[in-house]
């Protein structure tokens, strides 16, 4: 579970204190937090490229002038295309029921939109297994009908949803809460219709919100690998990911072609977090010009 | 559910039915069928499959590695928030960015990655070797792949609350008379505690059920080096769904056991930090 406060680098102060420490303990510690970073994050996130390019640029572009690394590709983009999408329109439904209404058992349901992110991975992928597979609950009905849950694309899609279902919905729900109803109401008032208000007013408020959290769930959506591991079945050129193809890739001792594809999927994590930064400082220039 | 609003704004119905529905349909009923599952075990099948001894291996090192894992996040967490918050040095803001890395960069690459520089001849796992340890294919392989995974919770729960204290504790402590130690231990760190807390359990949480990090990096070794989300699948490949599930359904306990905990923890360290 992710709270959003910890998603969003806050804004700093200009530091202003008298108590500060020696120079050589602030040295040693910028020192040790840097070589704790290096140790866990820096070194393997150099390790990636390192290892991708380590047999040539030749060998790296074979590596994706391969059938199966482009339905990979192709797979990853139909997942992550069909799962942000849906889970961004619940996320502006939810968080407009949310901020906007008064209700009873509102707490409960924000805690049940966050559950996703408390399950294991490995579970989110076991639970459609049990209602779709062939042993599952819905298992003879759709095998009857000749429909393919599991160890096939649905399946692979369900899964994705299910582990990126809360992102869009956490970053707003906070936003539209702290922006609270006024300007709507005035909108109302004035005279506009549910969609203009929508349109011109709740979208331009919430725009750099609803791109932070579209940019974090695309991110998971392309990554994600334990849940999607469970029903995808690993049929190359068909139910097979980018990440999943990279574990075929290492587990074949292609280590090098591993590498190549891995660099692909950090390549965008490092977008990501990049695009991320900027969303957050737009958001932060928003709100400021509010107060 | 809903009471009688008489709000102008539009909308109410559709979103809230809209949510319901939506979240049922992808969240709560395919939850609900898993505990369903479990029902058709008896009291015995069930104790089989959830207290084999492979099994109980695998929670102590899944609850034991993911519980060093977020202690070690715990002090170097807080350090690297102190640093990026209290002090200035070349390169930052790129250093706080790239805090995030673990929330962003897909668990497959992570593990992958984790392997190649811990390994016997990795980068750093040449300089290991030579004093005895060996990370990879170890359980100190998973202690690295869950404090990779948990790195960022402790920093980014942690980084806002020492931005927001009031500077003015700081300064009476010290001049009372405490020097810059005291004044961390006794004054700074007691109102760090909520945060800190709240960001442990989190990182444990995440620990906990993390698979694709571990999996390259560990082994893999029934009773030595598995974990416990490994032993579901495992159990499916195998086709032992009914085993997968109640196995499934004590990792989901814990898991609600922990949200539980971080939702109290959020309201507690709501109140603490209340405006007077």
């Amino acid at each position: 579970m992710v709270p959003a406060s910890m998603l969003q680098t806050p804004r700093r102060a200009a530091p202003r204190r008298v108590t500060v420490e020696p120079p050589f303990v602030r040295w040693l510690l910028i020192g040790t937090a840097l070589f704790f970073l290096g140790l866990f994050l820096f070194v393997p996130l150099a390790a990636v490229f390192a290892e991708a390019f380590a047999k040539g640029v030749g060998f790296y572009l074979h590596t994706f002038n391969n059938a199966n690394t482009l339905s990979a590709i192709k797979l990853t983009f139909i997942a992550a295309g069909i799962a942000v999408p849906l889970n961004c329109v619940f996320g502006v439904a939810a968080a407009w029921a949310i901020a906007k209404f008064d209700f009873r058992g509102k707490t409960v349901l924000i805690t049940l939109i966050d559950l996703p992110f408390s399950v294991s991975p490995v579970v989110s992928g076991l639970i459609y297994v049990l209602l779709f597979g062939a042993q599952g609950l819905l298992g003879p009905w759709l095998s009857d009908h000749n429909i393919k849950i599991i160890f096939a694309v649905p399946g692979i899609v369900l899964a994705t949803m299910f582990v990126t279902f809360p992102f869009v919905a956490r970053e707003l729900i906070p936003l539209m809460q702290a922006q609270g109803r006024t300007e709507e109401e005035a909108a109302r008032v004035l005279g506009a219709s549910g969609w203009q208000m929508f349109w011109r007013v709740t979208l331009p408020n919430i725009k750099w919100g609803l791109l932070y959290g579209v940019i974090l769930c695309n991110a998971r959506a392309m990554g994600e690998f334990g849940a999607v591991s469970v029903v995808s079945g690993h049929i190359r050129g068909q139910t097979n990911t980018i990440p999943l193809h990279v574990e075929i890739l290492y587990n074949e001792y292609n280590f090098t072609g591993a590498f190549a594809v891995a660099s692909l999927l950090t390549f965008l994590a490092l977008v990501t977090l990049a695009l991320k930064t900027w969303a957050e400082r737009k958001n932060a220039a928003l709100r400021g010009m509010e107060n | 559910m809903a009471r009688k609003t008489t709000s102008v704004l539009p909308g109410f119905k559709l979103s809230l039915g809209y949510t319901v529905l939506y979240l049922s349909l992808i969240v709560l009923i395919p939850l609900a069928c898993t505990f369903w599952k479990t029902s058709e075990l008896t009291w015995g099948q069930f104790w089989h499959a959830v207290a084999a001894p492979r099994v109980l291996a695998s929670y102590r090192l899944s609850f034991g590695a993911s519980f060093l894992a977020a202690l070690t996040n715990l002090f170097f967490g807080l350090l690297v928030a102190w640093v990026l918050v209290r002090y200035q040095f070349f390169g930052k803001r790129f250093v706080d960015a790239l805090v995030d890395l673990p929330f962003a960069l897909p668990t497959a690459v992570a593990g992958i990655a984790l392997t190649a520089v811990y390994a016997p001849h990795g980068w750093i796992g040449q300089w290991l070797k030579p004093l005895g340890i060996q990370v990879a294919f170890t359980r100190l392989g998973v202690f690295v792949a869950l404090t990779f995974i948990g790195l960022p919770f402790i920093v980014r729960t942690v980084q806002p609350v020492l931005e927001d204290l009031d500077p003015g504790f700081e300064e009476s402590a010290a001049s009372l008379g405490a020097n810059r130690w005291q004044t961390f231990w006794r004054v700074t760190l007691p109102m760090l505690r909520p945060a800190l807390l709240t960001g442990f359990t989190l990182a444990f949480a995440r620990a906990l059920g993390e698979y694709g990090s571990v999996v390259f990096i560990a082994g893999n070794m029934p009773m030595k080096t598995e974990i416990t989300p490994l032993l579901i699948i495992t159990k499916l490949e195998e086709f032992d769904y009914s085993g997968a599930t109640a196995i499934a359904v004590v990792m989901l306990v814990a898991s609600f056991a922990l949200l539980l905990a971080i939702n109290f923890l959020q309201w507690w360290s709501h109140r603490h930090h209340a405006p007077v």
